[in-house]
């Protein structure tokens, strides 16, 4: 079946915009149509910009005309509702900033819009990027496109569920402990956090600064490395964005990877992993393989202490970065509140949703007087540790491949109840952000229930070239038939 | 019992850069309330800090001035607490990697010299005001001052009386101006201080619990407030009690100190490292670049002072009170060679003049040139010491030079022997009787004489020709 405008690439779009068969309005317009079908049963966006989309599209159609085309040009994209876009309302999935309208633009929205890009809407996601599902948003659950009973995966589930449904061609997302790359497996698209510095962080509202990073989720490689083109670059604006050379992430699409090393951390190969994600996996290195690469075993030896190493760094740091939801400034102020702290508690209380308080709880306890020792310093010692076990491994090998989550997707409410087995759906995603390396997740074939699971390759700081060349040789070379979502 | 006394200061001082410390807003005082705001210092959703160099800068001076150990590397950290004039609900600071350590300054009290430790210097970020309307049910915030830089002076438990907190809070106020990082308004609140008081029985080893005082906002109020915190700790300990570990504020109308929080309700800042701010690095060549900055400070200019131009210590304290007006006094020095004579001058006239308007000595209609060149006329005779006075003040008031003056107005002395001599032999044949009773051995009549002499002229003889001519009349050559 021949795909609809909606179901294509940016690079086949392109192509087509450039030879004038087509133009950013049709495709515009081919999306929305998608949207108003499908949405309704999925719910990825909170907000759906159909009229400043249509604005953009047209004014994208002149400079095609103009010659003044740029990569993204036409190219309709959506964006997580974490960043913040100008008199766009922008909640994080909170009912805290239900009324919020930013003044500015985040970095990677403005250079969205520069690059002529036409943003379609803010997709849903988890209240503050906290959790594994997209079910804690105040705005209501996302549903896997593959299966309207399932989670998309999380926190970036309504951008993941975007592109995979067709109702944008590529989208943004942000990772913390796997938000971009777990959805992404979900919900059977390429995502990637790039390196902790790549991209700049601002007008991306904070969960937990020093792990957050924004990537992208596109249909292929190829639009993988046109989106991080895009986005990617130090900014002065954001003091730990990283000042070093961008390459054409392009360039690496296509190329072979014979000689390779990839790389099998043995501490990965745990009894929670559903014995189809691992055969899925195996085929896969047998690919690359195929390809002329080696499968080296290697060690992370402080993987088993990832879970809690994350799980006192990202609420610690989310319990200081929410304190400024206090209902004084702006966002959800409680009604009835007769006095300051009767305002801050009741704004807060009614503001936040359980999950955002549970890890707000936790990250005071672990920064409190008395326990900052036992818990954040030994966690920040910990997480040295875990930054050292991958540069011993990338002396190792080139690529480290594991899967992206444990399982497929899995059923709404399943896990909701139980937030330490959510909390283990990101078992293997969450290390990356406490070393602060890339990671990207592409999809590797379906479970017999027909799902998408994906394949995770990391790669060593800012070598997010690597994981483009390895995943397109990898999709290039699939022994499985690419499926769509039957909606 | 004798009971000794011991004071910790913690001082703020606002940093004099044009823009706050981690955004582009302006730090002027007394814009309209918001207006120096951005998504920025307001703490919005998704913003980050990016630092002010010159913050960095400028605190490495003040380390420096005050022999401290400048750290290569420099860590900010959020101190959490919930405040509405707070935006972020943190306060962007440094806990344990703060820029400066272990450092001095001395003081003098009653002509000794003391040392004064600094454990720390750290930057941080200032916060707004509450702004509160008595015919409102809501208060207001104004975040400009949000995000103006600070710098922390926290000095060593080494103070012992309520007259060294303040000579080393005058200390430090001279110092921050000398370096022109602040400009110790402390009625603006640029220079604050808050102090930590204990006492202890004398000769004891241990430290008493301390209170913490607030809301000193004078020389004079840290004076009073540490005073009276003092005798009301005697009191407690005295009655059998014990002093209870809290921060009390200042009540300046009532002159005592009030409880403000115990204990039990103190803060638990959370300190933790700020992820959004990569660490500050400063290596030597940094420290070197600014080292090469520093001006003399108030202390080494006093001693100079005192050696170089053989003034009086007192002298050379006034005169080096700011360094605007050690310039304007050393200039007027170079240019007359007559160190006393220039700083009896600036001392005395200029900086009446200039304190009954309440002015700088930078905006003195004075400046050091027509001074110099008054008192060279002076030095000269042009000029008597009277009649300088009236010419200083014309010249005040209309910025002309002395010259000028002195010639519109006739001022010149009588300098012309002959004519001196024909005024007197006048006065003495006017006054014969007393002329007669001075012979006869009456010498205090002398000045009157002078006088006389001086009324006849119109004060322009010049005085010690007078006493000359007239004496040798008087004693029949």
């Amino acid at each position: 079946m021949a795909a609809g405008l909606h179901e294509s690439t940016i690079h086949e779009l392109q192509e087509k915009l450039r030879r004038g068969d087509v133009t950013a309005s049709e495709i515009t317009e081919a999306v929305f149509s998608r949207i108003e079908a499908v949405d309704g049963r999925i719910k990825s966006f909170i907000t759906i910009m159909r009229d400043s989309a249509a604005a953009c599209a047209r004014r994208a159609d002149e400079a095609i005309r103009a010659g003044k085309a740029g990569p993204l040009t036409g190219i309709p994209i959506a964006v997580k509702d974490i960043m913040c876009t100008k008199g766009v309302r922008t909640t994080c999935g909170s009912r805290i900033l239900e009324n919020f309208f930013p003044p500015y633009d985040a970095t990677v929205v403005r250079k969205l819009k520069e690059g002529g890009a036409v943003i379609v809407g803010k997709t849903n996601m988890d209240e503050f990027a906290m959790g594994s599902s997209t079910e804690t948003s105040f705005y209501g659950i996302t549903r896997n496109p593959w299966d309207l009973g399932r989670i998309p995966g999380g926190s970036s589930g309504g951008s993941a569920a975007a592109v995979a449904a067709g109702e944008c061609i590529a989208s943004l997302g942000s990772d913390t402990g796997g938000s971009i790359r777990q959805p992404a497996s979900l919900c059977g698209v390429v995502g990637m956090k790039p390196t902790y510095g790549r991209v700049s962080r601002y007008g991306l509202i904070a969960f937990a600064s020093s792990l957050d990073q924004i990537g992208p989720f596109t249909r292929d490689a190829e639009d993988c490395a046109i989106l991080l083109n895009a986005i990617c670059g130090y900014d002065p604006l954001d003091s730990t964005s990283v000042p070093v050379e961008t390459p054409d992430y392009r360039s690496f699409v296509g190329k072979d990877i014979k000689g390779w090393k990839f790389g099998v951390p043995r501490e990965y190969l745990i009894e929670g992993i559903d014995p189809e994600v691992a055969g899925l996996m195996e085929e896969s290195i047998g690919v690359l393989e195929s390809l002329g690469a080696e499968r080296v075993d290697i060690s992370l030896p402080h993987t088993e202490y990832c879970v809690a190493v994350y799980y006192v760094i990202a609420p610690a740091e989310a319990s200081s970065n929410l304190a400024r939801y206090d209902g004084v400034k702006y966002g959800y102020r409680s009604p009835d509140a007769r006095d300051l702290i009767e305002m801050y508690r009741k704004s807060r209380s009614e503001g936040f949703g359980a999950e955002v308080k549970r890890r707000i709880m936790i990250g005071t306890y672990a920064l409190s007087s008395g326990y900052y020792d036992a818990y954040y310093k030994k966690a920040s010692q910990v997480r040295t540790l875990i930054k050292r076990d991958f540069e011993e491994a990338f002396r190792k090998c080139d690529v480290i491949v594991t899967p992206t989550a444990p399982t497929a997707a899995f059923r709404i409410g399943e896990k909701t109840d139980d937030p330490l087995q959510m909390y283990l759906s990101d078992i293997f995603t969450i290390s990356a952000n406490l070393a602060g390396i890339p990671g990207i997740s592409t999809p590797c074939g379906y479970t017999g229930k027909g799902l998408p699971v994906g394949l995770q390759l990391l790669a060593g700081h800012f070598q997010e070239g690597k994981l483009i060349q390895a995943a397109s040789a990898l999709e290039r070379n699939a022994k499985f038939e690419k499926r769509r979502p039957a909606l | 019992m004798e009971y000794e006394t011991v004071i910790g200061l913690e001082v703020h001082a606002q940093l004099l850069t044009d823009s706050k410390i981690f955004c582009g807003c302006s730090t002027k005082f007394g814009a309209a309330p918001n207006s120096h705001t951005c998504p920025i210092c307001l703490g919005m959703p998704g913003v980050l800090p990016v630092l002010n160099r010159k913050v960095v800068e400028y605190t490495i001076k003040m380390g420096l001035a005050t022999n401290c150990r400048i750290n290569p590397e420099d860590v900010f950290a959020r101190k959490n607490y919930f405040y509405p004039d707070l935006p972020k609900g943190y306060q962007i600071s440094q806990f344990d990697r703060p820029l400066a350590e272990d450092g001095w300054v001395d003081i003098e009290i009653d002509g000794k010299k003391k040392r004064i430790g600094i454990i720390r210097i750290h930057m941080e970020e200032d916060a707004g005001k509450l702004v509160h309307d008595e015919t409102s049910p809501f208060s207001y915030v104004d975040f400009n001052r949000t995000g103006v830089p600070l710098i922390e002076i926290v000095s060593r438990p080494d103070i012992r009386s309520p007259e060294e907190a303040t000579s080393y809070l005058r200390r430090l106020h001279e110092i921050l101006v000398y370096l022109e990082i602040c400009d110790g308004n402390m009625e603006e609140g640029s220079f604050r201080c808050d102090a930590n008081v204990s006492i202890r029985p004398g000769g004891a080893a241990e430290f008493g619990t301390r209170t913490e005082l607030k809301n000193m906002n004078s020389f004079r109020n840290v004076q009073r407030a540490l005073e009276y915190e003092v005798k009301r700790q005697q009191y407690v300990v005295e009655g059998g009690g014990k002093v209870a570990q809290e921060t009390r504020l200042w009540d300046d109308a009532q002159g005592t100190t009030l409880s403000m929080r115990g204990k039990e309700e103190a803060h638990d800042y959370r300190y933790f490292p700020d992820p959004d701010l990569v660490p500050v690095a400063i290596d030597n060549a940094w420290i070197e670049e600014v080292r090469a900055t520093l001006p003399e400070l108030p202390m080494e200019k006093r001693e100079r002072f005192i050696g170089e131009y053989g003034i009086p210590a007192y002298d050379a304290g006034v005169l080096t009170a700011t360094r605007a007006l050690a310039e304007f006094y050393e200039e007027t020095v170079k240019l007359t060679g007559k160190p006393k004579i220039a700083s009896n001058w600036v001392m005395g006239d200029v900086l009446r003049y200039l304190n009954e308007e309440k002015r700088d000595i930078r905006e003195s209609p004075v400046k050091p040139s027509s001074l110099a060149d008054m008192i060279n006329l002076i030095e000269r005779g042009t000029i008597s010491g009277k009649m300088a006075k009236e010419v200083f003040e014309e010249m005040y008031r209309s910025g002309k030079g002395p010259e000028a003056i002195i010639e519109e107005k006739g001022l010149v002395q009588i300098t012309d022997e002959d004519a001196l001599k024909k005024t007197i032999e006048q006065v003495l044949a006017a006054n014969p009787s007393e002329a007669e009773q001075y012979r006869s051995g009456k010498q205090k009549l002398f000045g009157f004489f002078v006088g006389q002499v001086m009324k006849a002229t119109g004060g322009k003889a010049n005085p010690a020709m007078v006493n000359d001519i007239l004496k040798k009349i008087l004693s029949g050559r």
